[in-house]
């Protein structure tokens, strides 16, 4: 969560969080509390900027007295709430739902994903070889960005973030139901074809790769990606007077990507398309 | 928000079916042609998007006149609402009744589900799809349970045109099938709604008893049967008092749940936020369900008389009838006692000469059995994605449009009406201590008398089918429909009311009682069950999208295994099932599993 200093002192909630007493702002969710005693609770859909679509589930937890788990990342803390975080049927549902997950799109770009599959015992492969996948070829319609839905996991973090929570382009959301549903633009068109202004702020928040740079993308394929032997230098974009920070990935002297930071009181991590896609002038160096 | 529209044009007939709902367009920034005085306004924003809310009605109106949504429709229909496309296609495709791609004129559904399996809907579909390839101008859907149960294997035909033409076949035979397609507008009227119960004529029938006995598109006809008592009694008493009556005869909500109904009531009714809302939940769409579209076809004025009292013990002015999209005749049936009740001063803005203002407005579902969860019913009538939220916050908090909502379905509402004229005591009376007032089932599959019965809690499940008249060779009873549960021919002693059911290990849930003798196969009833729940997923969780699916491949793995060889795959339905319980958003995840698992348990399905 971004740290605002300002505002009125709010009021501790009082409770427990695996038998230890623990106190929480009045607003706060169980993650938070969480993050703030040091658990490590696995999270997909949740992210620093959005409010969660809570549509992943890896994240739940035990709330003594409810029938169902809680998704930590939008229950609220209650005052006297009594919550585990690692009982056997927590780590049995965020078992099932990582193997749900890993066997039937490809998580191999999803950060931390693995680390949990081991952590957790995860076998996405015991639903055998003709488990249904999403199956779906990469969308390369434009030539800043690549849509991926191979590797969806369908947090809606991208629609939110184009919607109402961000941009206000509304040009992307999903489509279809159940197991079809998927992310798309209007009459399901090419990106060039649809709303989209190239702002990247859907990209910014994908937590899959399944929305990547057009340069990330086609080194990728290349094997020329190595995000080891990259540099992240935060700066500020001259384009105009908003002055959005920017970070610049640089890898072999060529920029390959731009983020911005989340921290930043002002944008939270969004910019425009020249901010985001407009860096090529800076290595013409002819 | 800066909308993108593209350039995709509606043809004058989409255009039409539009403004025939909407209005003709007011200017350029709706649609309409640009003239010189557009260039010096700005018009949309604000006020356009407070009518989101008409997209589903908008959708509804380009399918029926054109059959399917056209990129060109979509965006004149965006355009005028102020909802950007991407938004729509998403509702759009998210509804089964609806095509984003062209399909001819005229759809026949053709019901696949549990009853209608059981009563050859496989060898109808069969039948059906190669008398009427391409070619033959129809489109032959294979569907879910179009809730005519009781005269299985059904079909519904549905020909686009001004006005569409709606036409059931049911019982089906191939012929009639076909013949229903070819002349929907011609068909045979189907048979009254009494021709659904048994106990047709039984003095004792407390909801049941009009129907069959008044004229439903007679309103004077209604009140000489009793009609509008009950209302004159709540505005004898007032709101507090009715929500008196209705929590002391102990009334719970009939759509599964079983949450008090004056509870539900009082929680909405305190709170300082307004408007409120009620909403009737009339999207029954669990498989072997039907018990709604009788109460609506044989009674329609009940209905609207006990959402006044509903509405006015909440303090809401307006109230929403979410009525399924496969009802045609119900929907005319409603539409037609809203109008007459209004023109009487039965709603309206002074209802009854009391100074209270109550209207009913009637929401089409576009086939999606996830509508009838609460929270995805609000989403659907505001015009989006029918998708539940997660609670808290409750309904009765934030429900439609944000706002304090009572949700009913229509069992629960019509209950109201013998509470009030009869009084709370004489109602209580009824049925157990735990379980109060009469209750409707719907039985069908190997029975002599499929239909609606209505008998007071506490009956056995023995009595209710000795009543439908079971056949030889009993091998199941699903109770509670696809999210309930199995139970076995030797179990027919339960009786039937929440605490029974719940200590005998299974459900009531919305009232469902299917029977299945030896001749129905098993597998495959677990397969269609699964199948179901796959398709009517709405995608949002991880558990329930994937889930489901990983649980339809199990079974067909097993379909024909048992003992040893299934071991392994009943042993994964049960870990997918138990994340899919505990760790969905909502009642479809976490329910999905339970009949697959009773069939295991309590039938011994792959032993
Ligand atoms: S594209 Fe990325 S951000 Fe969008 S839903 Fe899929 S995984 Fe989430
Ligand atoms: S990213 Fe866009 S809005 Fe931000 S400073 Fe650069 S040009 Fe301006
Ligand atoms: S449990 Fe199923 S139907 Fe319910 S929200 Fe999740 S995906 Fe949607
Ligand atoms: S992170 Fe909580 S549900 Fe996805
Ligand atoms: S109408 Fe076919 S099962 Fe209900």
């Amino acid at each position: 969560m971004t740290a605002i200093p300002l505002g009125t002192p709010r009021l501790l909630l009082a409770f427990t969080l695996d038998g230890e007493p623990v106190r929480a702002p009045e607003g706060s969710t169980v993650l938070d509390a969480c993050r703030a005693a040091g658990k490590d609770v696995p999270t997909l859909c949740q992210g620093d900027t959005l409010t969660p679509k809570n549509a992943c589930r890896v994240c739940v937890v035990e709330v003594e007295g409810a029938r169902t788990l809680a998704p930590a990342c939008s229950r609220k803390a209650e005052e006297g709430m009594r919550v585990r975080t690692d009982t056997e049927r927590v780590r049995h549902s965020r078992r099932v739902v990582l193997e749900l997950l890993a066997s039937s799109v490809d998580l191999s770009t999803t950060a931390r994903v693995a680390e949990w599959i081991e952590e957790y015992g995860a076998e996405p492969d015991r639903f055998g070889p003709d488990a249904a996948r999403v199956d779906e070829e990469p969308r390369i319609d434009n030539t800043l960005y690549v849509r991926d839905y191979d590797k969806c996991i369908l947090c809606y973090k991208c629609v939110d973030a184009c919607g109402d929570q961000w941009q206000n382009t509304f040009a992307i959301s999903v489509s279809g139901r159940g197991f079809d549903a998927r992310i798309a633009v209007e009459h399901d068109a090419p990106l060039t074809d649809s709303a989209c202004v190239y702002c990247g702020n859907c990209i910014e928040v994908c937590p899959t790769g399944a929305l990547s740079f057009r340069s990330e993308f086609d080194m990728r394929e290349a094997g020329t990606w190595d995000e080891s032997a990259q540099t992240a230098t935060t700066t500020v974009c001259a384009y105009c007077g908003v002055g959005c920070n920017l970070t610049l990935h640089v890898q072999d002297n060529e920029i390959v990507k731009v983020t911005s930071p989340h921290d930043n009181p002002v944008t939270h991590g969004n910019l425009c398309i020249k901010g985001r896609f407009g860096y090529q002038h800076v290595q013409n160096r002819d | 928000m800066d909308l993108h529209f593209g350039d995709s044009k509606p043809t004058d007939e989409e255009r039409a079916a539009v403004d025939t709902l909407l209005g003709p367009p007011e200017s350029s920034w709706e649609g309409a042609d640009r003239s010189d005085a557009d260039l010096r306004w700005a018009r949309g924003g604000r006020e356009a998007r407070a009518r989101r809310d008409l997209l589903l009605p908008g959708l509804h109106a380009v399918n029926d006149r054109v059959g399917w949504i056209s990129e060109g429709a979509l965006g004149y229909l965006c355009r005028r609402l102020t909802v950007p496309p991407a938004e729509a296609y998403g509702v759009a495709t998210f509804y089964a009744m609806f095509s984003v791609k062209p399909r001819p004129a005229t759809v026949l559904h053709v019901c696949t589900d549990l009853a209608c399996m059981a009563a050859g809907a496989p060898e109808l579909c069969e039948g059906v799809e190669s008398r009427l390839g391409p070619g033959s101008g129809v489109t032959v859907e294979r569907g879910p349970c179009l809730g005519l149960c009781e005269r299985a294997p059904a079909a519904l035909a549905v020909r686009a045109g001004d006005p569409v033409r709606t036409a059931v076949a049911a019982p089906a035979t191939v012929e009639r099938a076909v013949l229903t397609a070819g002349a929907p507008g011609s068909a045979a009227e189907e048979p009254p709604a009494a021709r659904a119960l048994p106990q047709a004529g039984d003095p004792s029938l407390m909801l049941l008893g009009r129907v069959g006995v008044v004229d439903p598109a007679d309103l004077d006809d209604y009140r000489a049967h009793g009609g509008y008592a009950a209302l004159r009694r709540a505005f004898a008493l007032g709101p507090a008092g009715v929500i008196r009556e209705v929590t002391d005869a102990g009334l719970v909500g009939r759509g599964g749940a079983a949450f008090p109904t004056g509870r539900k009531w009082q929680a909405t009714a305190s709170q300082p936020d307004t408007p409120h809302y009620l909403v009737c939940n009339a999207d029954e769409s669990e498989p072997g369900t039907f018990k709604d579209r009788v109460v609506m076809e044989g009674d329609p004025y009940a209905l609207v008389e006990a959402m006044t009292v509903a509405a006015y013990a909440i303090g809401a002015h307006k109230g929403y009838l979410y009525l399924r999209g496969e009802y045609p005749r119900a929907l005319r049936r409603m539409e037609h006692a809203i109008g007459q009740a209004r023109a009487r001063g039965l709603l309206g803005d002074d209802v009854l000469g009391q100074g209270y203002a109550f209207d009913i407005e009637i929401r089409r579902g576009a086939g999606a059995y996830i509508c009838g969860e609460e929270t995805a019913l609000f989403n659907s009538i505001e015009g989006y994605r029918g998708e539940p939220r997660s609670k808290p916050p409750f309904p009765v908090e934030k429900g439609l449009f944000g706002r304090p909502t009572a949700e009913n379905n229509v069992e629960t509402l019509v209950n109201v009406l013998p509470i009030l004229t009869g009084g709370a005591e004489a109602y209580a009376a009824i049925g157990t201590p735990g379980s109060t007032g009469p209750k409707l089932y719907c039985v069908s599959g190997s029975v002599e008398r499929p239909g609606v019965y209505e008998l007071p809690f506490g009956a056995t499940l023995g009595e209710l089918l000795e009543l439908a008249g079971v056949r030889e060779g009993l091998r199941a009873v699903l109770l509670g429909g696809a999210a309930g549960g199995f139970v076995r021919p030797d179990e027919l002693h339960v009786p039937l009311t929440f605490e029974g059911t719940r200590e005998a290990g299974t459900t009531l849930g919305s009232g469902v009682v299917m029977a299945f003798d030896d001749t129905v196969p098993l597998p495959r009833l677990l397969l269609r069950i699964a199948a179901f729940f796959r398709d009517e997923s709405c995608g949002q969780c991880v558990p329930c999208r994937v889930g489901t699916v990983r649980q339809e491949e199990a079974l067909h793995r097993i379909a024909e295994r048992a003992g040893a060889a299934a071991a392994d795959d009943v042993a994964l339905l049960r870990e997918v099932g138990r994340a899919m319980r505990d760790a969905s958003i909502c009642g479809l995840g976490q329910t999905a599993w339970n009949a697959v698992e009773s069939a295991i348990d309590r039938l011994g399905a792959y032993e």
